[in-house]
């Protein structure tokens, strides 16, 4: 029998989902609606007795305290549905999309001591009280209750009728006839494939089967797209590249050889830190931490998934990134999450949105609660990030991942031997993800949402944090000589990198699936999420099988390492696959891209000096990149771990922004690490050069500002561009990637990982948008004791407030600019010699003690920055530009107080401490420019002595928390 | 030789603070073992040769269904009859956030309201654990007024500093009488507050929880359970403005709870 169970709040209890879906509801200009009433459904099916599923609703799924639930047949229920003319919408998840609630209600089912249930499905009924019309209902689906990619209305029609069918499918081995084909006929393959390979790739992989003398299998073919896929190989990064550039009006020409060794790797190997253990050829970076122990960072983009699935996109790649530092070497616990997003402005129109995309509100919100969901239940703090708006985010939103681990020193390398057994632990494989790698090198179109929708997943936190606890536990008894992730490519990749050496065999229907149904090739290239591939020495297979189960982690043999040096994949003894590794790991065909970068003319703007700063300030604060994020940073569990020691969210209210976050890894320890980025689109708009300059520069400081040693940072590149099969588009890519080259080298700041993630457009009829070229630098620095660390927040009445650094005339990128709507030209550089022995002098200032507080300058300049350190303090301060040092012809109030300088810091310093701290900062330039006052005034003189901001704090704080308070 | 205190962390799937919890116990001297509960449900590992039980915050089980209810029911359903003779030898439990939620979906709190002896009998349901009233899940600090003479909270400052991180935190008791004996027994031992101990509004109550419960202990004290994190305030450099204070003390306001655990073992178990 179909149970249906439906469970309610009982009346007089608060119902906080219904209230906030009547919210969203509400901000869509729909107003007519009183009531929402959340009802969650459970369908049990199987032989159970009205008793029995009675006690499964009394014991296990109704809060007898809080809900009410009513039980019936499913038709019969469904009957009266269609049958009572009130708004009732029931949403479900789409067959095939993970949902973790049913497996554990089976489980405390059985707990139960109940037998004979076949299967549970879930759905959230919404009864909507208002006067609705049909189209007005259809929107609210839409909008607020359900992504049709991964959910559906329920009919209650069909359910009348509806059971649970499985599919089943004969083997059948397909091959794709490449030996004959025209070029005309490979292209056609390659689109209808989905693989994203170019004419000369496709080929070389005729040719390839022409020397073998028969075609390729369906699984052969995908195997090779996947490995040569920009995700997996990074063409346009170690490819060769034509670069035309304009020197002082000088057209010039060269030939860049893989960029990201002559730019980003360069830098690291010319620094050449002792304490960089493993850099750019592991899944992240890993440095030494103390005598014990290593530290390893990555992030990594999950941008397409987010576009489509906000959710979904972003819960799977915080998971992605988490198993990158799992499989680190032998495998690092992960320890914190850094979490950078990029979107369109949050009040955009809905009439502005291009066709198939989503309102940048929702994939906000989606994308928040996706990340929330997966650290916070893996247990790991998120303590660090940004959000950058702008509109040509809208098709695109980025969403960056980052992830720290910490890993004995003596577990950072591994190697596959021969003759060890291939296990697959964690999560089923199901058709999920299907073409994940692929779609991710190719643009997105308004049919992307229908193309691929398989690429669209959801992520079981839970399972991972089972597979990560029973990780641990095997690698400390040393029961496995590798692993890696399965990410992109799905095992495809994640096995086929691990055979890359030796070559390696797989029987396919070992691998434990979620249904049946699935051929050999979607198990080869599913993207199920939580698996991890582990090599294992025969006599240790008993051992680590016990350790998985132990912790409730599914893992299975399916393959040994064989010493072949080919791939070589069967289903049920027929063999389905048999290539080289040679050929698939080098036998892409080298391409040589053009790349053009030329300085864009932009008009200088003429900006009106007003003789009040007021309005402006408080505008800036209420900036959408300057606002309060803490509506997100709360919804981040920062402090699980207990090593919390400078959190996001600083100052007497917990409410300040902090320049960086620092935690302790190991508790008992005072040793620890502060982690920061750097973002900032506009800059690149003018120069990307001076962007990743910038970036770096503002990373850095930000680890300066709290204690960090600066001989000690380490930092990660990601970069987000657009298409980079157009020529400007790639120009712009290379000219950031030497801005990295200059300002890392300059700084003896290496980088020690990295990624790209390129096609970062959407196709709209024959217009293309493409996001701003954009970087991330995320930076990890050491910390020898977290107790000389410092906040940003003022301390005390009567404290000298210090500008160190120059303030140029560096308007351009600025937000002042953007206030008035323009972007400007003179973006800020960086003298990255004078900007080091700042920091090393606030290193020391800092070590010493010297310091009460201190901030980083970066959007909205020095005013934004004094603004935060007040309000945060709770404290005035009077501020006199004249002191400021400025370095510019055009001496004026607003440029002094709004332009973006960098490398700049405002320090609180007691005056007792005066010339202490002076004599540190000798040799370089600091003004003294004014002090932390009790009452609660933020009182700024102008270049002339007149008053040009006279404001409250509370006015400030109320300016720069309001726009994102949701 | 004297013989340590032996401290019990449970783990399963989704517990995510054994580690830092553990830690705290094993700061003050007692040996900790962090323990998967399929080794108490195979018997590998006996329940009774621990002094203390620490079930620890995380979210066991994805939260699926609702918070700590799948856990609940497996020590409610195969250990019950442990934990109540572990209760009935004077031993010690504490539940922190997730691990509050099992101890009060699995009736072990608030437990009986009268008498001191435990039988499995004794064990429902009395109060529940829901949804915060903003929907949300938030991290942030909170002031706790400390009441009660639970050997937990012996000597702990009359307000405390712990952060709360959770979505299902809002306290509700099934009834009036539960309430009232909740009161009368002085089983309240902490109640969110202002940071001078007036009556809170939100966020200083952050979830919405009734009469401001922030965690309750049972009848004898020494079953504990809340939701805010004393773990999480263990060292001073936790405290989310120490850079504003005086340093007086390595410790925060939190590792006197796990102190006065270990010292009641020392003083009273062995």
């Amino acid at each position: 029998m179909n149970w249906r169970i439906e469970i309610r709040h009982k009346k007089g209890v608060f119902d906080s989902l219904g209230e906030s879906i009547e919210k969203a509801i509400v901000d869509l200009g729909i107003s007519t609606v009183s009531k929402v009433e959340v009802a969650q459904i459970y369908n049990i099916s199987g032989s159970l007795l009205r008793s029995q599923i009675e006690a499964i609703c009394n014991e296990l799924l109704v809060d007898k305290i809080t809900q009410q639930y009513e039980c019936a047949d499913r038709q019969k229920l469904a009957h009266q549905k269609t049958l009572s003319g009130e708004n009732i919408i029931e949403i479900a998840y789409n067959p095939g999309v993970m949902d973790p609630v049913e497996h554990s209600t089976m489980k405390g089912i059985i707990d139960l001591g109940i037998k004979g249930v076949d299967y549970v499905t879930t759905a959230k009924e919404y009864i909507i009280s208002g006067k609705l019309s049909e189209k007005e209902l259809d929107f609210i689906v839409e909008k607020v209750l359900a992504n049709k990619l991964i959910q559906h209305v329920v009919n209650f029609e069909d359910l009348k009728k509806a059971s649970k069918k499985k599919a089943q499918r004969v083997f059948e081995l397909v091959t794709l006839d490449i030996l004959g084909a025209s070029d005309d006929k490979l292209m056609r393959l390659s689109q209808e494939g989905q693989l994203f390979l170019n004419l000369n790739e496709m080929k070389a992989i005729q040719k390839y089967f022409k020397k073998l003398k028969r075609n390729p299998t369906d699984c052969e073919l995908e195997t090779v797209a996947q490995t040569w896929s920009e995700h997996c190989y990074h063409k346009t990064f170690r490819g060769n590249i034509k670069y035309q550039y304009t020197v002082n009006g000088v057209k010039k020409t060269k030939i860049i050889k893989n960029l990201l060794k002559s730019t980003i790797i360069k830098a690291t190997t010319e620094i050449n830190k002792p304490w960089c253990v493993s850099v750019f050829h592991d899944n992240a970076g890993v440095i030494r931490f103390d005598e014990d122990s290593n530290i390893c960072f990555k992030a990594e983009t999950h941008n397409h998934p987010s576009a489509l699935e906000p959710f979904g996109g972003a819960n799977t790649g915080i998971g992605g990134v988490i198993r990158d530092i799992l499989g680190t070497g032998l495998g690092a616990k992960p320890i914190c999450c850094t979490d950078v997003f990029c979107f369109a402005p949050p009040d955009t129109d809905f009439k502005d949105l291009p066709p198939g995309t989503l309102h940048p509100k929702r994939v906000m919100k989606g994308v928040v609660s996706g990340v929330r969901d997966y650290g916070n239940k893996m247990g790991i703090p998120t303590v660090n990030g940004a959000i950058l708006f702008d509109k040509k985010y809208v098709g695109n939103p980025l969403v960056y991942c980052g992830n720290v681990g910490i890993m004995p020193k003596d577990k950072v390398f591994k190697k596959v031997l021969k003759g060890d057994l291939v296990i697959v632990a964690g999560g089923k494989t199901g058709r999920d993800g299907i073409h994940g790698a692929t779609f991710s090198s190719g643009e997105l179109t308004t049919e992307s949402e229908v193309v691929s929708s398989g690429a669209v997943q959801i992520g079981d936190p839970i399972q991972e944090k089972k597979l990560l606890d029973a990780l641990i536990k095997a690698r400390d008894k040393n029961l496995y000589t590798a692993v890696t992730d399965c990410g992109a490519g799905g095992l495809s990749s994640a096995v086929g990198e691990m055979g890359e050496v030796l070559g390696v065999k797989v029987d396919l229907e070992k691998v434990p699936l979620k249904y049946d149904g699935l051929n050999y090739e979607e198990i080869w290239i599913s993207e199920s999420q939580e698996r991890m591939v582990f090599s294992v020495r025969p006599k240790n297979v008993k051992k680590i099988l016990e350790v998985f189960s132990g912790e409730n982690v599914e893992a299975t043999v399916i393959g040994e390492f064989t010493g072949s040096k080919k791939l070589e994949l069967f289903f049920k003894g027929d063999q389905v696959c048999d290539i080289d590794m040679e050929f698939l790991y080098e036998g892409t065909p080298k391409i040589t891209k053009e790349a053009v970068w030329e300085e864009p003319s932009i008009k200088i703007p003429v900006i009106p000096l007003q003789s009040s700063l007021n309005d402006k300030l408080l505008e800036i604060l209420s900036h959408y990149n300057v606002c309060s994020k803490e509506w997100v940073i709360r919804q981040y569990d920062h402090e699980v771990q207990g090593g919390s020691v400078i959190k996001p969210l600083v100052g007497v209210n917990c409410d300040g922004p902090s320049d960086a976050s620092v935690i302790t890894p190991k508790l008992g320890s005072l040793k620890g690490i502060a982690i920061s980025n750097g973002i900032n689109a506009q800059y690149g708009k003018i120069d990307p050069f001076w962007m990743a300059a910038s970036c770096i520069d503002e990373a850095v400081r930000q680890i300066v500002s709290v204690g960090g040693d600066v001989e000690r940072i380490a930092i990660l590149d990601n970069f987000c561009w657009g298409n980079p099969d157009k020529p400007d588009r790639l120009g712009s890519l290379v000219r950031a990637a030497e801005g990295c080259y200059k300002t890392a080298v300059g700084f003896q700041v290496p980088f020690i990982s990295g990624k790209d993630s390129l096609y970062n457009e959407y196709a709209q009829g024959n217009e293309s948008i493409a996001i701003p070229g954009t970087i991330l630098i995320s930076a990890i620095g050491i910390v020898d004791d977290v107790t000389k660390t410092v906040t940003m927040d003022f301390k005390e009445r009567g404290n000298l407030i210090y500008c160190i650094g120059e303030t140029h005339d560096e308007m351009g990128g600025s937000i002042y600019l953007d206030t008035f709507d323009c972007l400007g030209s003179t973006v800020p550089k960086v003298n990255t010699k004078k900007a080091m022995k700042s920091f090393k002098a606030l290193n020391q200032a800092v070590s010493k003690g010297l310091v009460k507080s201190i901030h980083d300058c970066s959007e909205g300049g020095l005013g934004v920055a004094l603004a935060e350190m007040a309000f945060s303090g709770m404290l005035g301060a009077t501020i006199h530009l004249d002191k400021v040092p400025y370095k510019g012809d055009d001496v004026r109030s607003d440029k002094v107080l709004f332009s973006e300088s960098n490398s700049r810091f405002v320090v609180e310093v007691t005056k007792a401490d005066q010339i202490d701290f002076e004599k540190i900062l000798e040799g370089i330039t600091f003004g003294v420019i004014g002090q932390v006052e009790e009452t609660p005034e933020f009182i700024v003189y102008g270049r002339k002595d007149e008053v040009c901001v006279n404001l409250y704090i509370q006015d400030l704080k109320e300016a720069w928390q309001k726009p994102l308070r949701w | 030789m004297k013989k340590t205190p032996k401290v019990i962390v449970l783990r399963t799937a989704g517990t995510n603070c054994d580690v830092e919890t553990g830690f705290a116990f094993e700061h003050f001297g007692a040996k900790v073992d962090a323990v998967h509960i399929n080794k108490l449900l195979d018997r590998e590992v006996n329940l009774s040769d621990y002094h203390i039980l620490a079930i620890p915050g995380g979210f066991t089980y994805g939260d699926d269904i609702e918070s700590g209810r799948i856990l609940a029911n497996e020590l409610r359903l195969h250990l019950g009859k442990d934990i109540t003779k572990f209760i009935n030898h004077k031993k010690l439990i504490i539940g922190i956030c997730n691990g509050f939620q099992v101890l009060v979906k699995a009736g072990f709190l608030p437990g009986k309201m009268k008498g001191s002896t435990l039988s499995t009998k004794d064990i429902s349901q009395k109060a529940t654990l829901i949804s915060n009233d903003s929907s949300r899940f938030e991290d942030r600090w909170t002031y706790l007024e400390v009441k009660g003479d639970s050997v937990w909270t012996k000597g702990l400052k009359e307000i405390v500093y712990f952060p709360v991180a959770h979505a299902e935190g809002k306290f509700v008791p099934q009834d009036s009488d539960v309430l009232k004996s909740l009161i009368d027994n002085g089983q309240l031992a902490f109640r969110y507050c202002s940071a001078y101990g007036e009556a809170p509004v939100y966020p200083q109550n952050p979830n919405g929880s009734i009469e401001n419960i922030a965690g309750i202990t049972d009848i004898t004290g020494r079953v504990l359970g809340l939701m805010p994190h004393p773990e999480r305030h263990f060292i001073f450099e936790n405290h989310p403005f120490w850079t504003r204070k005086e340093k007086n003390s390595m410790y925060g306001d939190g590792a006197k709870i796990f102190e006065n655990g270990v010292n009641y073992v020392k003083e009273v178990l062995l």
